[in-house]
């Protein structure tokens, strides 16, 4: 299983602070598009991904465990 | 000692200043980033940040493994609050210890610019008729490819 965060504007979408679902052997597309389609979340051409507290390109394979975070432009600072 | 922090608290600026203090140091700069009442002529009540804490902190040490990679002999620390913060209330404390002046204020001046490219923490500003997460207001930052590309970050 995968835990899966969401921050910012895609919480407020989202509804929760994170997800626990089965992602093991998606792609972060595949993932992004499926989460696109059921939360209709907003703006997500302009939200990166990490794996495991890193950044990760959209082709990137997501292993079983894996923490998935979705992070809308920062704005720290 | 932790150099890079995510704090609930209001930050004390002498405690980030005193992690820098070395016997090699000429200089060192502080940047304190404060909460700002006008933007743009709109009058922000107060601020929420949240960060994705744990990757905040492996990013604020990735920004100071680079500064100390470019600047000789500089010694970084970075403490970044999150939670409520009213107008005036400091939201950043960035300290940099260099042996000579000129680049303890150019590197301070890039860890700040790197926080805002990509550290996990987000402003969410409440204003008198609405409340927004800031960012990406102007959806002038995209990501094709999902992550920030080598120009990016280079700026």
């Amino acid at each position: 299983m995968n835990k899966v965060l969401f921050f910012a504007h895609l919480r407020d979408a989202v509804g929760a602070e994170y997800l626990t679902l089965d992602a093991g052997g998606k792609t972060v597309a595949e993932l992004k598009d499926e989460l696109v389609e059921k939360y209709d979340l907003p703006r997500m051409e302009t939200v990166m991904t990490a794996i495991n507290e890193e950044f990760a390109s959209n082709d990137e394979v997501i292993r079983d465990g894996d923490e998935i975070a979705f992070i809308p432009p920062v704005s720290g600072g | 000692m932790r150099m890079y922090e995510i704090s609930k608290e209001p930050i004390e600026i002498q405690a980030v200043i005193d992690k820098v203090v070395q016997r090699e140091a000429g200089a060192i700069t502080t940047f304190i980033g404060t909460v700002r009442e006008l933007t743009h002529g709109k009058k922000t009540l107060f601020l929420i940040y949240e960060a994705y804490e744990a990757m905040a902190v492996k990013k604020l040490e990735q920004i100071g493994a680079e500064i100390e990679e470019c600047w000789a002999g500089s010694q970084v620390a970075i403490t970044h609050r999150v939670g409520r913060l009213d107008i005036t209330d400091i939201a950043v404390v960035i300290a940099v210890s260099t042996p000579h002046r000129a680049d303890a204020y150019e590197a301070n001046r890039y860890a700040i610019e790197r926080i805002k490219e990509i550290v996990p923490i987000w402003k969410k500003e409440h204003w008198e008729d609405g409340e927004s997460w800031m960012g990406n207001q102007l959806e002038t930052v995209s990501y094709p490819s999902g992550k920030p590309e080598e120009g990016d970050l280079d700026e």
